[in-house]
């Protein structure tokens, strides 16, 4: 496929501890910029671990040390002079479970730029547009843009979070099985959006679903007990698998 | 198998009659309570009672207006939130989100000894020292409404802080993570996000600090003046609801004493409307976080 496409992410030799245990082991990745980069694997692999490396969200948790380096736009993001607000401005995530603040659809997109500085009304109203047609959510709640978001459905609600994301003009998206806890119909709409998100941002997606990844992703990465078993292009890692780990995984997904 | 299912039904029974004696001791003291106060009225009209302030109980043509008394307890109770609230806010802030384990764990027991400790023990203290502290401010006694404000205010912290540092605490940390992956400072996150959303547990904790101060009664008494006139403002004598009913009960006959019972109506419908507001605010609050409050 488009092989040359420039790097955004480069991860070397990243390992991850969650105090004395190890969640990841030596893994190195490049993720390609505008493209879907799917992580696979069983539960527990470490595949939620490793996402939040790259936004830096495991600083929250006690106890996890971290050795090697990701690089994010050439840029070690885990060096002590990087600031790790620019890098979540830049590098912006949707969680599993949708998480719209208890506040009106309105004002959850408008949280992220309200927090970066953005006070002029007409200018978030603008971004507030802007980010819901993205998401393609515009036409289901321009009537209540300003009712709480916690009256949308759970498919609204993660394509809500997803706008919110994208208000603060993000580079990488990452999604942490956005579509787990949605009806088909919610996921077929966020899998739709994807494919037209894919040609602005840089998305990386965990999901357990097999023929979600081969539908929306271009390259793949399988993950097992914390180590990166095999990472090519979706079709090549589903169809010409070079590990036989990978092998018994996918053939057993796929049943 | 039979004995089983015996001894489970049994086990049911007491349940169900230890839940039920506390409905009834509810009920019970209710219709007490009115039945040896509400005769009060056939000597004096609601009106008078509620919003006079002659209270002169033993006097040839005797006065009952617990005006007096309900301002105290409002002024006392009011002006101790005002100084509970920010600091109970802060405190449980930081417990909630920026203390580490260890000294959110000092903390945390300091605040629970502060919770124990009697109320005749703060009013001591009171005595000693913030009787003092009034008296350079204020001049006069020392004992006044300031005095008691601050010593209830001491005495609900610990309900704040708990009820503040808990209502976060319950809050989903998707909440908290969704802020911070846009961005947002964990300060931004605090106010932007994480208050306004445990906001309802945050106002039911005030609300159940201001019962406690409300009903509280020997801590204020010890340093509040207990002078049966309206409080005149930081550095008046203040008697509260409570105050009033301690104070006459040992020598009070007739009518004195049933307008005492009286007063303990009154003291009671205060505590009830708090504890309905309570009530309606952690529904609100359940409704707020996981329901549709949208429609
Ligand atoms: N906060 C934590 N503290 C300690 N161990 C953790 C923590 N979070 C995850 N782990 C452990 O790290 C390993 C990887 O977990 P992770 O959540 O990354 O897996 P996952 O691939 O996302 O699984 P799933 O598909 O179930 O979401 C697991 O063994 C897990 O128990
Ligand atoms: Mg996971």
């Amino acid at each position: 496929m488009q092989e040359d496409k420039p790097v955004t992410i480069s991860v070397k030799d990243l390992d991850l501890w969650y105090g004395a245990t190890r969640a990841l082991n030596k893994i190195n990745l490049d993720i390609e910029s505008r493209s879907i980069t799917a992580l696979i694997g069983p539960s527990g692999c470490g595949k939620s671990t490793f996402l939040r490396t790259l936004n830096r969200m495991n600083d929250l948790i006690d106890g996890v040390r971290i050795e090697g380096s990701v690089r994010y736009d050439g840029r070690d993001i885990y060096a002590p002079e990087t600031d790790v607000i620019d890098l979540r401005k830049q590098v912006g995530m949707v969680f599993q479970k949708p998480n719209p603040f208890p506040m009106s659809v309105y004002d959850n997109i408008a949280y992220g730029p309200r927090v970066h500085g953005i006070q002029d009304r007409s200018v978030l109203d603008e971004i507030v547009e802007r980010s819901l047609v993205q998401a393609a959510l515009l036409e289901e709640v321009k009537d209540r843009l300003h009712k709480s978001a916690l009256g949308l459905s759970g498919g609204q609600q993660q394509r809500l979070c997803i706008a919110r994301v994208l208000a603060v003009e993000p580079d990488v998206v990452l999604m942490d099985e956005p579509t787990s806890a949605l009806d088909p119909i919610s996921t077929a709409k966020i899998e739709t959006l994807l494919e037209d998100l894919k040609k602005r941002y840089t998305i990386i997606i965990v999901t357990h679903n097999m023929q979600q990844a081969g539908r929306v992703s271009d390259k793949a990465a399988f993950f097992l007990t914390g180590d990166l078993v095999e990472y090519s292009t979706t079709k090549d890692l589903f169809f010409n698998p070079k590990d036989e780990r990978t092998e018994n995984y996918i053939s057993g997904r796929f049943g | 198998m039979v004995k089983r299912r015996l001894f489970e039904r049994g086990v049911e029974k007491v349940l169900f009659a230890c839940a039920f004696l506390s409905v009834a001791a509810v009920l019970f003291i209710t219709v007490f309570l009115f039945q040896r106060g509400i005769p009060l009225f056939r000597k004096v009209s609601v009106l008078e009672f509620l919003f006079s302030t002659r209270w002169e109980p033993t006097a040839e043509n005797p006065g009952y207006g617990i005006l007096s008394f309900i301002l105290g307890s409002l002024w006392v109770t009011l002006l101790s939130l005002v100084i509970a609230v920010p600091v109970g806010l802060s405190a449980g802030i930081y417990l909630a989100e920026l203390s580490d384990k260890r000294s959110s764990t000092a903390i945390r027991s300091a605040v629970e000894l502060l919770a124990g400790i009697p109320s005749v023990v703060y009013g001591l203290f009171g005595i000693a020292v913030i009787t003092t502290i009034s008296r350079t401010v204020f001049g006069g006694s020392g004992y006044n409404v300031a005095s008691a404000a601050l010593v209830l205010s001491i005495m609900t912290l610990p309900t704040i802080i708990n009820i503040t540092e808990v209502s976060l605490r319950a809050l989903p940390r998707e909440l908290k993570e969704g802020s911070l992956a846009l961005g947002a400072t964990h300060w931004q996150t605090i106010v932007k996000v994480l208050l306004p959303a445990a906001r309802s547990g945050i106002l039911a904790g005030v609300i159940l600090g201001m019962g406690r101060a409300i009903g509280e009664t020997m801590a204020v008494l010890m340093v509040g003046g207990n002078a049966p006139i309206p409080p005149e403002g930081l550095s008046g004598m203040v008697r509260t609801l409570t105050m009033n009913i301690i104070t006459d009960m040992s020598y009070a006959v007739g009518d004195h004493l049933t307008s005492l019972f009286t007063t303990g109506i009154v003291l009671f419908l205060f505590i009830l409307i708090l504890n309905l507001i309570v009530q309606l605010a952690l529904k609100s609050s359940i409704s707020g976080i996981e329901g549709d409050t949208g429609a």
